[in-house]
């Protein structure tokens, strides 16, 4: 999905003080991985999100650095626990220097 | 590449046969989709590939049906509509609509599968602009109508006008061609469930399209599936959208009916 | 799933198509994968570049990958380590780098005690079979490693 960067995230509306909850993200991107070959003997520059990192009520709390070798559209799960209400920011960071964002909010019992 | 080489990796595919010939893995998330003897092409997928289809979260077709559900109530066209200004909710109109193509367009007598169903609509009732085929807009709105239908049986019709048409995929289907002299029946009727080296050959059941293929890294079509296989036969491919192709696809969907229609699927 | 059973061995006419197919795929796969390589020893490298030198241990680090993936685009994984997640007690990090792909290079986890814990699941490509090899780093310091083999499959044509 080259013309417009679509972003599906998957996190509980609600969740007990406490648990352990699994989030879910995927971004569509071609990962270009800068080495596919062109028709005239070059290769396609590299053009990747390198960088994801989630928010929790403003404080990073997972970060993951990316390279070629992770897959077209990428996908990320990953945990967090549940500690209190509030805003869940994540972030895709793209080697031209774009910044895709989306925000979740859960509730915390 | 030598030829020691080459035998390396033939070597090589046979130690992957026996690996895979001795690995019985549980049905993932109980899933089944077989009727009878026919298998859907799920059931030819490893256990990691299945678990991506599994939960629609992990299956990145969704990033298209996405797109699809969003341009259904966008309005196009000189004629100021959107797909909802006719048709309302998706979920209610379409369900059951994926199951039934191709099939016979009232209008122009012709056949005609979902991808060109959503373009003469688009032509002729929103007077707005055909997507281009294999476009992000009409994989994914051929994708967001299909799964209107998920679960339910693949019930194309060839009675009446429609037989031709399946006559004429039917013979598409058994004929000969390419350098490699190879029929769509020799691999996916003759010897489906064998190993072409390491791919376990399907049935070649089209209820999974469009799919999300490992290979294109993105949600394809079936004619584009269609046009790989003839360049493996290194046979001259026919246009995606074609009469040839829309033919085969009939005549392929008749041999998939009954099977659960699992589109967007995730296939190798 | 439906048992995945083979019914026969290959004919020779079978295994000269093979051959074929072999010869095409893996000229395709050059293609891809170009001169520079990584290497098992280029590898170990870079992993030790990440971790600066220092020793690693084996346990409670574990990959989950597929023994055989069908295709290289699109490989599941999924690391975790084992640890309470209390503020004293966290994974910092886990680095996945790969021994036979064009770089060594795949992903870093870095966590913290909030996430609770210390796994996660993402989708690699694998030029070729492989070692995928993975280094978690406690809060303490201590490192604990953990690889794992996948063989990577060419198509018979898979077009």
């Amino acid at each position: 999905m080259a013309n417009k960067i679509k972003i599906r995230v998957r996190v509980p509306k609600t969740a007990k003080k406490g648990q352990l909850i699994e989030i879910k993200t995927l971004i569509s991107h071609n990962m270009e991985s800068g080495q596919r070959k062109n028709k005239k003997g070059g290769k396609h520059p590299r053009k990747i999100v390198n960088k994801f990192v989630c928010k929790y009520n403003g404080k990073e709390v997972f970060v993951s650095d990316w390279h070629p070798a992770i897959s077209a559209n990428p996908y990320l799960a990953f945990f967090i626990r549940a500690e209190e209400s509030g805003k869940l920011e994540f972030s895709w960071t793209d080697d031209d220097g774009s910044v895709y964002t989306k925000t979740a909010s859960i509730q915390v019992n | 590449m030598t030829y020691k080489s080459a035998a390396a990796y033939v070597v090589g595919g046979l130690v992957a046969l026996g690996m895979l010939a001795s690995a019985s893995a549980p049905m993932a998330e109980g899933y089944e989709n077989m009727v009878g003897d026919k298998k859907s092409g799920y059931h030819y997928s490893t256990p990691a590939t299945q678990s991506i289809q599994d939960d629609d979260f992990n299956n990145p077709s969704f990033l298209w049906v996405d797109q699809g559900e969003q341009l259904w109530s966008k309005v196009d066209g000189k004629a100021g509509k959107s797909c909802a200004t006719c048709h309302d909710a998706a979920a209610k109109s379409m369900k059951g609509v994926g199951a039934t193509y191709p099939k016979i367009d009232a209008k122009s007598g012709k056949l005609i599968n979902i991808e060109q169903r959503i373009n003469s609509c688009r032509k002729n009732n929103m007077q707005a602009k055909p997507w281009k085929w294999e476009s992000n807009q009409l994989l994914g709105m051929t994708a967001f109508v299909k799964l209107q239908s998920r679960g339910m049986p693949v019930n194309v019709s060839i009675d009446g006008a429609a037989k031709p048409y399946y006559e004429k995929g039917k013979n598409f289907y058994n004929q000969r061609r390419g350098m490699l002299d190879m029929s769509c029946s020799g691999c996916h009727v003759e010897n489906a469930g064998k190993m072409v080296r390491a791919d376990l050959l399907s049935n070649g059941f089209s209820n999974g399209f469009p799919t999300y293929r490992l290979k294109w890294q993105k949600l394809g079509s079936l004619h584009r599936r269609f046009r790989g296989c003839n360049k493996n036969i290194r046979a001259q491919p026919y246009k995606a959208g074609s009469d040839e192709y829309t033919a085969l696809e009939l005549f392929v969907t008749h041999r998939s009916n009954g099977l659960k229609v699992e589109s967007p699927s995730v296939r190798r | 799933m439906t048992k995945r059973v083979i019914e026969r061995t290959l004919s020779r006419r079978d295994a000269i198509a093979a051959l074929g197919a072999g010869v095409l795929a893996v000229a395709g796969a050059r293609l891809i994968i170009g001169p520079a390589q990584a290497s098992p020893d280029s590898a170990e490298a870079f992993m030790s570049k990440l971790i600066g030198g220092r020793a690693t241990k084996g346990g409670k680090i574990t990959l989950k990958l597929p023994p055989i993936a069908e295709n290289g685009n699109t490989v599941p994984l999924t690391v975790s380590v084992d640890s309470p997640m209390t503020a004293s007690n966290y994974v910092k990090t886990v680095h996945v780098v790969a021994d036979g792909n064009p770089n060594p290079e795949v992903a870093s986890f870095h966590f913290t005690p909030a996430s609770g814990k210390a796994q996660a699941t993402t989708r690699i490509r694998m030029a070729k079979t492989q070692n995928i090899i993975a280094v978690a780093e406690m809060s303490d310091g201590s490192l604990y490693r953990t690889a794992r083999n996948v063989k990577v499959t060419i198509g018979g044509c898979g077009g």
